[in-house]
């Protein structure tokens, strides 16, 4: 008995500390017990590739040179992207469009639109190439990204690209997002002779 | 102005409701009246029994004079074979010239009730659909933790489980139908929502046994798949209803919706509601990935973009009659559609007839609940004349959803654009056609 009337008492708890009723008719509280296991940082090193890419935080190891990525995009990315990164077979053009997002025809691209740089190798390392992705080595990763930073005119063609180097990369839209500030239309619930 | 919300379980037939009685125009009213006065003389004079001139008899149907498929061994039931034009769609508006990152939509004209069944929830992926086995699947909770945990699947349903009904919603949906009628039907137009009962546990039950630093305030959630799809989320949210969720409708995950686990949150755009969950990791800030800069934000008219629009606002749309149906006679119908909001419940939905000059305040079918589609319905009586149908919804919040005209003043709406919670309108021909407008 002692441990229906424990149950009932966490119960009763956890709907009074609910906003919305029906979701708290059916909501259990947190057992006592938990069933994870401790895991070492270390051995989650594998799954671990986020950067945190405002400040490169995350980088790993090793560098890439602008020559060396064209000569892995041109092996690697050009099937899809084509030549240049200018648009192939299935993706649109990775080059450009910085400047456009004040005309009608706004141009996205990893030059027009990332606020910054690290975000090319977060990207690239997680996804591409699409079909064996999470293959490339981190210093294919930093050459691609000083690749198409250089064929969007923002580092030179001499350029080294590893975890120092690639969060400095100033991108002009570094400042082009604002927060959140919805609810932004204030619309009126009118009835009759309404427009 | 009408602000009170009517609800109720079930449709009635005889006698009428008094509130639907009431929206009867006049004319139809005294119409009804006279024929059910008629009925009620002829029945009398019939002995009881109201009568019609005969016709012909009915035919027995073959199935009534043979047997059935018998009962199979092992077998998932299929939806019947009358039925295959419910089905999920890829965009018939753009084509990808891949379908890997792309996306199919749900048939709302074919919905019945408020739950999407599993086989034609929306389908938004970055790189497919991987078969992930759950018996090697495995969730690791880190970062600024007092001990990293990892999880099996069996691990997680060891806990007490909870369940959920919400709705799911794309923020690309309706992205191409800003200034032009890019689709034709309501699945084209709106079909990247879907809604239903999701099971797993609340993130906040893991994050606890982890130990969460105080400096901890944005919480990452990461896919298993291809595309290895990562999204920053706050804290604030992740405690407050997120989960993550093994379960849908009554079954496991479907593949193409998470299978064996995804995030869910609740009444968000759905991208952050990573599918193929395998990594949560906790920081003091967020990430800003490609898919919360250079995709999924929305421009605004100064060239800058707003970022991290996470609520999918206040929203409704007409799903009967909607694009491609027709009216087979002019008459008295039922108006039906959907509402939601991720800000909270649907407290009112209002029609139009005449293209948002006029709105009447439609019936909303129990049960109302937050964060999940909500049934409306509206008893029209259609004359033959061309009309021009929308539907407006408002949630507890007290926002009214928006025409395109009103979000155009604080938002850049050319090219394909997130966000689009405006109002639908469908136009009706005098031949009964309906098709999608810009009004």
């Amino acid at each position: 008995m002692r441990s229906y009337s424990t149950l009932l008492g966490v119960a009763a708890l956890a709907v009074a500390g609910c906003t919305s009723m029906e979701h708290a008719a059916t909501a259990p509280a947190k057992p006592a017990v938990g069933y994870g296991k401790a895991i070492n940082e270390a051995d989650i090193a594998p799954w671990n590739i986020d950067i945190r890419t405002s400040d490169g935080r995350g980088l790993p190891p090793g560098s890439g040179n602008v020559a060396q990525g064209k000569a892995i995009y041109e092996a690697k990315c050009v099937a899809c992207h084509g030549a240049d990164a200018k648009g192939g077979s299935v993706y649109g053009t990775m080059v450009g469009g910085i400047g456009s997002f004040k005309t009608n025809t706004r141009v996205l691209t990893p030059g027009s639109m990332y606020p910054y740089a690290p975000i090319l190798f977060d990207y690239i390392r997680r996804t591409m190439p699409m079909d064996r992705p999470q293959s490339l080595t981190a210093n294919e990763v930093y050459a691609l990204s000083a690749y198409l930073l250089n064929l969007n005119g923002l580092v030179p063609a001499n350029a080294v690209m590893d975890a120092t180097t690639l969060p400095k990369v100033q991108m002009p839209n570094r400042d082009g997002f604002v927060r959140d500030d919805r609810p932004d239309a204030k619309a009126a619930r009118c009835m009759t002779n309404c427009n | 102005m009408a602000t009170d919300t009517r609800t109720r379980s079930a449709p009635k037939r005889t006698p009428l409701p008094k509130e639907e009685d009431a929206r009867l125009e006049s004319e139809d009213r005294r119409a009804f009246l006279r024929k059910s006065a008629a009925m009620a003389g002829g029945a009398l004079a019939a002995g009881g029994v109201a009568s019609a001139s005969r016709a012909a008899p009915l035919p027995i149907a073959p199935a009534t004079q043979e047997m059935g498929r018998p009962i199979e061994q092992w077998a998932y039931g299929s939806p019947s074979k009358f039925e295959k034009h419910v089905a999920r769609r890829r965009t018939d508006v753009l084509t990808n010239r891949q379908n890997w990152s792309d996306w199919s939509m749900s048939p709302l004209q074919h919905q019945q009730g408020i739950v999407t069944p599993n086989g034609v929830i929306f389908e938004r992926h970055h790189a497919g659909t991987p078969d992930i086995d759950p018996a090697t699947h495995r969730l690791v909770v880190h970062g600024m933790v007092r001990q990293p945990l990892e999880f099996t699947m069996s691990d997680l349903m060891r806990y007490p489980s909870v369940s959920r009904f919400y709705f799911l919603e794309c923020s690309g949906n309706g992205l191409t139908n800003w200034v032009k009628t890019s689709s034709q039907t309501v699945q084209q137009s709106h079909g990247l929502l879907s809604a239903g009962q999701w099971t797993g546990i609340p993130v906040s039950w893991l994050l606890e046994e982890a130990g969460v630093q105080s400096a901890g305030t944005w919480v990452l959630f990461e896919g298993a798949d291809g595309s290895a799809h990562t999204r920053s989320v706050p804290m604030k949210k992740v405690l407050d209803d997120c989960l993550i969720v093994y379960g849908a409708n009554g079954e496991m995950l479907r593949p193409e919706n998470g299978y064996p686990l995804r995030a869910f949150v609740p009444g968000w755009e759905g991208n952050v509601s990573v599918k193929w969950l395998r990594r949560i990791k906790v920081s003091d800030q967020p990430w800003h990935f490609r898919s919360e800069t250079a995709r999924y934000t929305d421009p605004l008219p100064d060239g800058r973009w707003r970022q991290f629009s996470f609520e999918m606002e206040c929203k409704s749309v007409i799903t009967r009659p909607s694009g491609e149906m027709k009216i087979d006679r002019p008459g008295p119908l039922e108006i039906i559609g959907f509402a939601w909001s991720g800000n909270g419940r649907i407290t009112a939905v209002d029609v139009s007839v005449d293209g948002g000059r006029n709105w009447q305040q439609a019936e909303l079918e129990a049960p109302v609940l937050d964060k999940m589609l909500t049934r409306f319905r509206y008893r029209w009586n259609w004359n033959g004349s061309p009309a021009v149908l929308q539907s407006r919804a408002v949630d507890s919040t007290g926002y009214v959803q928006p025409t395109v005209a009103d979000l155009q003043k604080t938002r850049f709406t050319t090219g394909f654009i997130q966000h689009h919670n405006g109002i639908q309108s469908w136009s009706i021909s005098p031949a009964g056609e309906v098709k999608y407008a810009l009004v």
